[in-house]
């Protein structure tokens, strides 16, 4: 009917396709969004953009004889004379996916969001009114002092509304901002990398970055070529969130119970209860986490090892993954937690890691006989899931330090290491900050860590790029 | 015209029309909307892409399912260059008054950009290479039967059917099924009167079988080497690849790898397949030649080149028998299209060229910027919500025409190691060190397999690599692999790309072990 047209508030599309469903059981998730960026090069800005996006998932679950199977469409652009269609579309794709393995009764009694009915939030180019003249006064300043800055600054602005056929009415808005400058000597020969993420581009400043990486390329003048090996080093903040996000990756019940990960425990079961470090590490998640602030319920547009569709709304509570030093949950799903008989432990939308330590990074430099500081790794990969070992590389600058001085720039290295075998031989962590990991930084970005001391970090090799 | 079945190249002997939910959309309307908008607000040069992506996925877990999700990407960009700066705006609402409104704020943000750039006290002014008009065309790519017109349940049964063959089998304790499907649907137009409809189809349909041993804790898997493929459910059903074949082998190559000696890291000879160099070549070439790295575009994120703009035709890139093409143009190839989405027509031209570099993968910036004349045809985005960024091509290695097959290759070697399948990668941001892994390490003992090896990986720098490149096989070796998610830009891209490559056999080559890298 074109008289439905004229829905176009996103909770009102979200009631709209309930209405329409006729099947056992329904979720669904509108996604309202908007962006802008601003990207550049050698002192210039390249690309940029704003958009708008709009997304409608329907999750349609249908019993039957052998199990209840769901089906999970979603579409962009959605008018409301779509909507039907996509309802059908989900149900019809329920009904040929047969039973599925995750299937729950649908969630019921989270309370509703007091904002489920207003508007969508919104960013546009002018959360950048501050930041682009300041951008340019700090490309204006590095281009004086020799220098070539590259970067990236992107905010965006997700709201989601989640509407269930058992009577859920959720709503959460996601910022996410993310600032990343690169600086680079003109011969590109030295090159200093620092990031943070942000929520509103209020609290960060690129001439103040730009003077931080100056003093690292600073550093930078004085080269020192070391061989592969193993040294004493000091990963910043960035670099441990890097790690643990991957190693949460890896952190499925399920998976670990099967005996294919490196939380499973030799002749079966896991490691829950294990030591992992003799330091007292608390690694957590919390919604509520002050700044890094992420969604309260669960909201899974599809199933896989460590969400279930069946689970969206899903108070998730505050969870220390690792207590004392000792691991204390694995990630579930209502499904999975059944299966494996542990807490129910969904996801993670921000990760935090605490020792209690309260030097500062310069602070663990000045207490460095000899040893390396690095600035972050990059091209992180699983090379081997029974360890868990990781390769990758240095990038942007690894110092050596000396007698609690940073004496030069040492080249790159290849690092083949374990996140799980790096907790267990860190031997001091400092004061937990907020920070911005550097290569899941388009997937995931709230984060605080303190640096950590590995005795024997594994340099396997010496990178040439710079 | 749109909806025709005009073809420029790669089609098979199937026809198929621009699909005609997708046709009757007011692409041309919006079109003319946008770009009316943007030349009455001063630019210089305006495009409109609209674009429409189905992707979906099905995942099995031990032969049930496991979750899948079926998504519609529908939206359109304006992109302009407007007092020599970019600007860029995505919008959904397929109104020509929300057309014009997105046109508007690319304008804006491109004056967001000039403010940028002359608070830096730059001169920059970005300018385009010449391209012919091409108006009103239509491509569609090689394909039999469009996946998303097989039912659902048809599509379960087969991956059920494939992974409770592999359960069957004894010392398989997991399998893991998945299949993933793209249909894409693009039409383009510009201030200069092109004006392309394309559709592309591909798939990738992967199975991995998982060995627990109860008592020692010690697990592997072993997944199918079937690439992805710019292809339809037909790759499947017996074109293509030979799936029986595949799934037939796995569980005993499983099994062997499970009792496999460990490796002594060292150095070695290697046979490698094209199901584990594919990956190799997008690294450390694909990445490489792309000539908006090498200049710095990518220097914050991607990361750069070392095969700098001033090495054009001077670096020895490797061994003399190494020639390697950009293509966009191979049949069923992932990054194959008709048109780039600067309205560049889709070209194939030589990277390296008996060891030395020749070439760069351009877009119609780069092209201008650097004096290389015509751009050929890099510029993709990913989605309508994306500027369009200098991506890769099909790279590949051609193979030596009368080249030896993969068998007479192994039998050139007295100490070596056969690797199959990819499986870890990693590279630095100059495209230096890399680290790769495989599904299967073959021993290879006086010219002949020995068995297989565990905890191998393999550590060169890309030009002492490549260098150390003695043979390619022959044109019976070569094979077309690829990725869906090849990663770059930001925001962060993705793209489709294929490799064609043949096996080929490296000299002494690092090896590690990587238990004993892990510390154990």
């Amino acid at each position: 009917m074109s008289s439905t047209n004229r829905i176009t508030k996103p909770h009102e599309i979200v009631e709209r396709a309930l209405e329409l469903s006729t099947a056992d059981g329904c979720v669904v998730i509108a996604d309202e969004g908007s962006s802008a960026n601003l990207r550049w090069a050698g002192n210039a800005l390249t690309t940029n953009g704003v958009t708008r996006s709009r997304t409608l998932t329907v999750i349609a679950t249908v019993d039957g004889k052998e199990g209840t199977a769901s089906g999970v469409v979603s579409r962009s652009a959605v008018t409301a004379d779509d909507l039907e269609p996509l309802v059908r579309a989900a149900e019809a794709a329920a009904r040929g996916a047969g039973p599925a393995e995750d299937a729950q009764r649908l969630v019921t009694g989270t309370p509703a969001s007091p904002d489920f009915t207003d508007a969508p939030a919104e960013t546009s180019s002018a959360v950048f009114a501050d930041f682009a003249p300041a951008l340019g006064e700090a490309f204006a300043r590095a281009r004086e002092g020799g220098r070539e800055l590259y970067g990236f600054a992107n905010h965006e602005l997700v709201s989601t509304y989640v509407g269930t056929s058992t009577g859920l009415r959720l709503r959460h808005d996601q910022p996410n901002g993310t600032l990343e400058l690169n600086a680079k000597s003109p011969d590109r020969q030295r090159s200093a990398w620092a990031g943070r993420s942000t929520r509103d581009f209020k609290d960060v400043d690129p001439t103040v970055l730009d003077a931080e990486l100056a003093v690292r390329l600073g550093w930078a003048e004085r080269k020192i070529d070391l061989p592969a090996g193993r040294y004493e080093t000091l990963l910043p903040p960035t670099a441990v969130a890097d790690l643990l996000i991957y190693q949460m990756w890896s952190a499925a019940a399920r998976d670990a119970v099967e005996g294919r990960t490196v939380f499973s425990k030799p002749g079966g079961g896991t490691r829950l209860g294990e030591k992992l470090s003799e330091l007292p590490l608390s690694l957590r998640s919390d919604p509520n986490a002050p700044g890094l602030e992420s969604a309260p319920f669960v909201i899974a547009h599809s199933s896989g090892d460590d969400a279930s569709v069946f689970d969206n709304g899903l108070p998730v509570p505050a969870t220390e993954w690792i207590a004392d030093g000792h691991l204390n949950r694995l990630s579930t799903t209502r499904h999975t937690a059944g299966l494996t008989g542990m807490q129910l432990s969904p996801g993670f939308g921000n990760l935090i890691l605490d020792a209690g330590g309260e030097k500062s990074l310069d602070e663990m430099v000045a207490a460095t006989e000899r040893g390396l500081l690095l600035t972050c790794l990059w091209y992180i990969r699983e090379v081997d899931p029974a360890t868990l070992l990781l390769t990758g590389l240095t990038r942007d600058g690894v110092y050596l330090v000396e007698n609690g001085q940073v004496v030069g720039e040492v080249n790159n290295f290849r690092f083949n290491e374990s996140p799980v075998d790096l907790l267990s031989r860190a031997s001091e962590a400092g004061r937990t900050e907020k920070t911005l990991p550097r290569e899941w930084s388009d997937w995931f970005t709230r984060a605080a860590m303190p640096a950590l001391r590995i005795p024997d970090f594994n340099m396997s090799s010496v990178s040439k790029g710079v | 015209m749109i909806g025709a079945t005009g073809s420029d190249h790669g089609r098979t002997s199937v026809p198929h029309s621009i699909d005609a939910a997708f046709a009757a959309l007011p692409l041309r309307a919006l079109a003319d909307a946008a770009l009316a908008r943007a030349r009455a607000l001063g630019a210089e040069h305006a495009d409109f892409r609209l674009e429409r992506i189905r992707s979906a996925s099905w995942r099995l877990r031990d032969a049930k399912p496991a979750g899948g999700s079926d998504t519609t990407d529908l939206g359109y960009a304006v992109r302009v260059v407007h007092g020599g700066s970019w600007g860029f705006a995505s919008g959904v609402d397929l109104t020509m008054d929300a057309a014009a409104k997105v046109a508007s704020q690319a304008v804006a943000m491109a004056k967001l950009s000039a403010q940028v750039i002359k608070a830096a006290g730059s001169d920059e002014r970005v300018e385009l290479a010449d391209e012919p008009v091409h108006a009103d065309r239509t491509w569609i790519s090689a394909y039999d039967v469009n996946p998303f017109e097989v039912p659902d349940a048809e599509k379960a049964a087969l991956l059920a059917d494939w992974s409770a063959r592999l359960l069957a089998a004894d010392g398989v304790a997991h399998v893991d099924a998945s299949l993933l499907a793209v249909h894409e649907n693009k039409f383009y137009a510009d201030t200069a009167g092109t004006s392309t409809t394309q559709q592309r189809v591909r798939i990738h349909p992967q199975l991995t079988a998982v060995a627990v041993n109860g008592t020692t804790g010690e697990f592997d898997s072993m997944r199918t080497i079937a690439p992805p493929a710019g292809r339809g459910w037909e790759y499947l059903t017996g074109t293509g690849w030979d799936w029986n074949s595949e799934l037939e082998q796995i569980p005993g190559l499983l099994a062997e790898k499970m009792r496999a000696p460990s490796v002594e890291a060292g150095r070695y000879d290697l046979v490698v397949d094209p199901s584990n160099l594919w990956l190799t070549i997008h690294e450390s070439i694909g990445h490489a030649t792309e000539l908006d790295r090498a200049l710095g575009y990518e220097a914050a994120y991607a990361g750069t080149s070392f095969a700098t703009f001033d090495q054009l035709n001077k670096l020895k890139y490797g061994s003399p028998i190494m020639n390697v093409t950009g293509d966009r143009t191979a049949e069923h190839g992932l990054a194959t299209v008709g048109f780039d989405d600067e309205g560049v027509q889709a070209q194939s031209w030589d990277l390296v060229k008996d060891g030395t570099l020749v070439g760069y993968q351009l877009d119609r910036r780069i092209a201008k910027l650097t004096g290389l004349g015509r751009s050929n045809g890099c510029a993709f985005a990913d989605s309508p919500g994306h500027v369009p960024v200098q991506r890769m091509a099909n790279v590949s290695l051609q193979p030596d025409p009368g080249g030896l097959s993969t068998e007479d290759l192994i039998g050139g070697v007295e100490r070596g190691i056969y690797v199959v399948g990819d499986r870890s990668w990693s590279i630095d941001m100059q495209r230096y060190n890399f680290q790769f892994t495989g599904q299967r390490f073959f021993r290879i003992e006086n010219g002949r397999l020995a068995g297989q090896l565990r905890d191998v990986a393999y550590q060169a720098t890309t030009t002492d690599f490549w260098g150390s490149m003695e043979k390619v096989g022959g044109p019976q070796t070569y094979v077309l692999g690829g990725a869906f998610n090849c990663g770059k830009a930001q925001p962060g891209q993705v793209a489709a790309v294929s490799h064609g490559c043949p096996s080929a056999l490296f000299r002494d080559v690092n090896i590690l072990n990587t238990t004993q890298e892990a510390g154990r």
